[in-house]
């Protein structure tokens, strides 16, 4: 199985020992002038988990605060694409940040999957914080019984 | 300012005694001059699952995971433990008239200002 790409979720990490953010809160404090937003410093990744079950695969990704139709899912050639965007409020002005540890913007999140899905019958659902996509299996990839016969 | 320092040392905690381990959700806390909103992401968290208490001046609230599908796990990055976080609140905060509400994992949590602490503009009379 091919992973492309992995952050640890930022939810994880706790905010007040990271020293980016000791430092970003140093620097907003004395010199509110200076450019907060540094390459990379305000990308963001989900996490995301692969199940497998008797018939069907399942990828689950926390991605809290999105809308339903901020998600882009796509499958091609055997791996699952989920890419979305995570808007901020923009009536809050920077100013009146007390603090500011949640990430906004783009991500893009992509899983090779072990076996043959059946493309057409890929189902996603957005809950609590949580896509859950559901990969039903091609019927080849399914585990079989075998009877043992006994002569 | 001291509003919501953060405060891990907590006697109300019911946690402390059976030590377990939370995971602390990402926050963004803004003020306007009706109060002040507290968002924590707190994903794979239900409504039931929530408990939000102020007591003391403090405010507290955990987020209980709702557990995952069965099924053989192939590849896992999502944490399973519980979040929970603890903030002083500043005291003109109107304790009362707290609201919570859950959006697709987002806590977001409104902290009024109590009538009185809100800045009043005063006429200057002749």
């Amino acid at each position: 199985m091919t992973l492309i790409r992995f952050k640890p979720d930022p939810a994880h990490v706790t905010p007040a020992a990271a020293p980016a953010d000791l430092l970003r809160d140093f620097m907003n404090l004395h010199f509110p002038f200076f450019p907060q937003e540094r390459a990379g410093m305000n990308t963001w990744s989900p996490a995301l988990d692969v199940h497998d079950h008797k018939d069907a695969f399942t990828v689950t990704l926390e991605a809290a605060g999105l809308k339903k139709d901020d998600f882009e899912i796509s499958y091609h050639d055997g791996a699952l694409s989920v890419a979305g965007e995570r808007k901020e409020d923009t009536d809050v002005t920077e100013r009146n940040y007390f603090r500011r540890e949640r990430l906004f913007g783009r991500f893009a999140r992509s899983v090779s999957l072990p076996a043959e899905v059946k493309a057409d019958q890929i189902t996603a659902s957005y809950k609590d914080g949580v896509l859950t996509v559901t990969l039903p299996k091609a019927e080849e990839a399914k585990p079989k019984n075998i009877e043992v016969s006994v002569k | 300012m001291n509003t919501q320092t953060e405060n891990t040392t907590t006697s109300a905690a019911p946690a402390a005694a059976t030590r377990i381990r939370y995971a602390t959700p990402a926050v963004a806390i803004y003020e306007d001059a009706d109060g002040y909103t507290v968002e924590a992401e707190m994903p794979g968290v239900a409504k039931d699952g929530v408990q939000v208490t102020v007591e003391n001046g403090e405010l507290a609230f955990t987020g209980a995971k709702t557990p995952r599908p069965e099924g053989t796990c192939l590849y896992g990055e999502v944490a399973r433990t519980d979040y929970r976080r603890v903030f002083d609140l500043d005291p003109s905060v109107d304790a009362e008239h707290v609201t919570a509400r859950m959006d697709q994992g987002v806590l977001v949590l409104r902290l009024p200002k109590a009538q009185d602490k809100k800045p009043r503009r005063i006429a200057v009379s002749d």
